[in-house]
């Protein structure tokens, strides 16, 4: 192995990512007097959430009358069962708080007539039980990432947070015990730096890249997950990803489903309103799921639009240039740029494309990663926690509401740092780290950086993206999925004959971009593997050969090991049936309806 | 034998061709700035013929399909390919701008693809941005107030006064304006430039801060603030359509009303 510069570190607390999720935690750790270091492969506000654009979820009751009691009730049916309970409680109870803070943070939101928070309705938040979709949409425009990730930066600024930008965590540092730490390149020097912590944050996002489609960027890319897997430990409900009804067709660019909030909606090549079919109440405010099924049933049926009937068109010139400049500009230059139309004038043509990732580190309410153990499913492992998309704590379940992703970044990432308070004592001295504790890490790198082989990243990727996008797609069937499952296999194995060209270790994309494809890979096989043993369709996951859901045998949560011979091993931990406190009852299984 | 060593970013020569693939009928050519930390060379200009028919409409389109395709080296930033991130700011025929939102379509002739200008360069088209970053951080870019906030309740602030922050909020940190400006290549050391300026009038016109004064006193300096001439080339190349001269003029006159 080639000799690295290497540095050593010393924090109580080390967080991966400075997405929402990320930063919240990081500001939070610091203002509770913890020794914190964040790590960024992208400088803080490139992170995707600034992406975000429809809005985040709170029971203000700003605009209509709302409690987090509904909010909860949709959360849980939205994921069709599968979010644990306790936690979906204790996310929708804290969002009013939580949203208030941000607006005290500085954040932008724009404003009812009376000076407070606007909101907007949105897909699956409803009032009173199911009755009819309630304004629930806390929003900044149509860029409410934006607004809250640059003042979520600002007050890591404000409370002086010690950032490592463009650092890219290559592995976990693990001993018997836990986790002691992270290993990252430096990318600007190709120094290599050993993060000793007493607690490590994952916060680094999903993995929306590895299909061919998809609203994510392209740092999204399931690096804090495959980092986990590598250590040994499962990751869960990897199955179920989520489709947004609303992608520009061909650019994949995401218009917010905000914009049907605002009364936008879908029609097929009749220009019938295809929706009031399928969902009667919510029509298109239903969940995603279920506007996404819809949507791809008009078209197999041959009731798409364009030349090739592949696609749907959303309406928004009735609502006028007024409206669509002051609350989705943002949208309305989108649909100019990416799909050439001027939505004050004309429908907008759309696809469901891949959006966000249900499944993840799995964790408890507190963020604490969970390493089930026979007879102790819940068991937790020491020093290791995750949040955002990263994490499954399980609140979104089989499918997550819109606006419920940007509440989760900013509810757990503030959980992570009450726990650190009380789990990490200040300044504690580290025990010395295994000698081998860098080795996976350093290994990797070191083989990758000099891979010879004959195949690009860019041709293995493509490969990979290909079968997920048409082998686990919106409708799954078992024959797809074990196809898709053996040709990805294949698609692994290929890594073996990797090229990598640029030599350096200055800047080294080439190098980056093959790493975050050895990460994709565990994450698309994880979701592969989950998909074809789960005989039932739930949420976002659909499949044709067992249409219903089955909650007798398939309401659990599905956890995959992947090895070091890319194989996946499957087993189940049971989804929490029960609620925080005594303030509501459980909500028992029924059937799901819009 | 005596070894001359130009300095880093001076006049970049002729370098590599890479041809587009056989039977490809709809070729451009993008003359791309090279620059390899290692051999610490000149910077050189490699050219890249692109199969416009199977790439997509964008600039960063044709530079991904590039380090795909054709020469995995070329190193460049990039994250969210809709204009939103603020990664992929660089020179691109003669202006900044985000290569995710540069139609391929409006550059006539050989696109020439440049790093920001007047910026360390760390390899290609990747510059150092260490130094922006600090400027941003130094005008204390967050909300600050004596009152404490309601205890169950926003702060409240009217749509009117919430419409003051319109194009000053959606700024993306890109800096294509500030490396456009005259004024900060020559000064940069101490002149705050056009987008941190913008940052800086982002809090000063936020009716919830409380903190203006301090704010205006920071800024009113011979160079952190006034070596802006109003030469427009910021506003001028704004990827986002802000208006950055616009929010110096606003702090400006706010400091001669308050000097009365
Ligand atoms: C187009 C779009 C619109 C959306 N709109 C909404 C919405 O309106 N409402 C809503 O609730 N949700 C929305 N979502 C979902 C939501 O934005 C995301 O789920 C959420 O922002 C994820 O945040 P995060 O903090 O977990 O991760 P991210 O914001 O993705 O941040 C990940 C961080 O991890 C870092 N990182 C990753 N890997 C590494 C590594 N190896 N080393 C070092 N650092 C690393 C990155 O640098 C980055 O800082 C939207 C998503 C998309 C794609
Ligand atoms: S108007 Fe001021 S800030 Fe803008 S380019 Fe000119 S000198 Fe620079
Ligand atoms: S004002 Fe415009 S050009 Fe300048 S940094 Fe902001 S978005 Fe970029
Ligand atoms: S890639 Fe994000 S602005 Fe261009």
């Amino acid at each position: 192995m080639a000799a690295y510069n290497i540095v050593d570190h010393e924090y109580d607390v080390v967080v991966v990512g400075a997405g929402g999720a990320g930063l919240r935690a990081t500001f939070g750790m610091v203002q509770h007097g913890l020794k914190t270091a964040c790590i960024t492969k992208v400088f803080p506000t490139r992170s995707h959430t600034v992406a975000a654009q429809g809005g985040v979820g709170a029971a203000l009751g700003n605009m209509a009358e709302d409690n987090w009691v509904w909010h909860m009730y949709d959360t849980v049916k939205g994921s069709d069962w599968l979010g644990d309970q306790d936690a979906i409680e204790y996310m929708c109870r804290e969002a009013i708080p939580a949203v208030l803070e941000l607006e005290h943070y500085g954040v932008p939101f724009s404003r009812t007539p009376e000076g407070k928070i606007y909101q907007r309705p949105f897909g699956g938040h409803m009032r009173n039980f199911g009755e009819a979709p309630v304004q629930r949409a806390c929003a900044a425009a149509d860029r409410t990432g934006h607004a809250i990730l640059h003042t979520l930066y600002q007050q890591s600024l404000k409370h002086h947070a010690e950032f490592f930008v463009e650092y890219f965590a290559l592995d976990l540092m693990m001993d018997s015990e836990g986790c002691r730490g992270v290993v990252a390149l430096d990318m600007a020097t190709g120094t290599i730096h050993r993060f000793k912590a007493h607690t490590v944050v994952m916060a680094t996002g999903g993995y929306g890249r590895a299909y061919f489609s998809c609203t994510s960027a392209h740092t999204c890319t399931g690096d804090g997950n495959a980092m986990v897997a590598r250590a040994g430990l499962p990751l869960q409900d990897m199955e179920f990803v989520q489709f947004h009804p609303t992608g520009v067709y061909g650019a994949g660019v995401l218009i917010t489903e905000g914009a049907r909030g605002e009364g936008g909606y879908l029609t097929n090549s009749h220009g019938e309103r295809f929706m009031e079919r399928y969902a009667p109440t919510a029509k298109d405010l239903a969940s995603r799921d279920v506007v996404s099924r819809a949507m791809t049933m008009e078209i197999r049926e041959g009731q798409g639009v364009g030349a090739e009937k592949d696609h749907i068109l959303l309406h928004l010139e009735h609502l006028g240039a007024e409206v669509l400049h002051q609350r989705l500009p943002g949208i309305t230059e989108t649909a100019k740029v990416f799909a050439g139309v001027d939505a004050t004038k004309e429908p907008i043509p759309v696809l469901p494309t891949v959006h966000y990732n249900m499944g993840g580190i799995p964790t408890n309410y507190m963020a604490e990663a969970i390493q089930p153990l026979p007879g102790k499913p819940d068991n937790v492992i020491p020093g290791l926690m995750a949040i955002g998309e990263a994490a499954c704590v399980s609140v979104h379940g089989a499918n997550r509401l819109g606006t419920n992703s940007l509440l989760d970044l900013v509810v757990f990432g503030r959980a992570a740092a009450l726990r650190a308070k009380d789990i990490v004592k200040k300044g504690a001295a580290h025990r010395p780290l295994p000698k081998d504790a860098a080795d996976l890490a350093l290994s990797r790198l070191d083989r990758i950086r000099n891979a010879s082989g004959s195949m690009t990243t860019a041709q293995i990727r493509k490969n990979m993206q290909r079968i997920m996008q048409n082998d686990a797609a919106v409708f799954r069937t078992s024959k797809t999925l074990k196809e898709g499952y053996d040709k990805l296999g294949q698609v692994s194995g290929s890594l073996r004959d990797l090229k990598v060209s640029d030599r350096s270790l200055i800047f080294n994309t080439d190098l980056i971009e093959a790493l975050e494809l050895e990460n994709l890979m565990a994450c698309a096989l994880a979701t592969i593997a989950g998909a074809d043993a789960r005989h039932e369709s739930r949420g976002a996951h659909a499949h044709e050969d067992f249409p219903n859901r089955d909650d007798a045998t398939w309401m659990k949560h599905t956890l995959a090991w992947i090895g070091d011979d890319w194989k996946v091993k499957l087993d189940y931990r049971p989804v929490h049936t029960y609620t925080l406190t005594n303030d509501v009852k459980y909500i028992p299984p029924k059937a799901r309806v819009y | 034998m005596v070894e001359f060593t130009l300095p880093k970013n001076s006049k970049p020569t002729k370098g590599k061709s890479y041809p587009a693939p056989a039977g490809a009928k709809n070729v451009k050519r993008f003359d791309v700035y090279r620059y390899d930390p290692d051999t610490d060379a000149n910077p050189h200009i490699d050219s890249y013929d692109v199969d416009m028919d199977t790439c997509g409409p964008m600039v960063l389109d044709a530079l991904l399909k590039i380090k795909d395709e054709m020469d995995q080296t070329l190193t460049l930033r990039r994250s969210c390919r809709e204009g939103i991130c603020g990664s992929c700011s660089m020179n691109i025929d003669g202006g900044n701008t985000l290569a995710c939102l540069k139609p391929i379509e409006d550059c006539k002739g050989a696109v020439k693809v440049y790093p920001l200008p007047h910026m360390p360069v760390i390899k290609d088209l990747v510059p150092d941005l260490t130094h922006v970053y600090a400027q941003y951080t130094s005008i204390e870019p967050w909300m600050k107030t004596d009152t404490p906030p309601p205890s169950s309740g926003e702060r409240l602030q009217s749509p009117e006064e919430r419409e003051k922050l319109d194009g000053l909020w959606e700024c993306i940190l890109c800096f294509c304006c500030s490396t456009s400006c005259p004024s900060y290549w020559w000064n940069g050391d101490r002149y705050l430039g056009p987008a941190i300026l913008l940052q800086a009038a982002r809090w000063i016109n936020d009716s919830r801060d409380e903190a203006t004064g301090e704010r205006l006193d920071n800024l009113e300096d011979p160079f952190r603030l006034y070596r802006c001439h109003t030469i427009m080339n910021c506003t001028n190349t704004c990827p986002k359509g802000l208006n950055p001269a616009k929010a110096i003029a606003d702090i400006k006159m706010k400091l001669v009303e308050r000097a009365g």
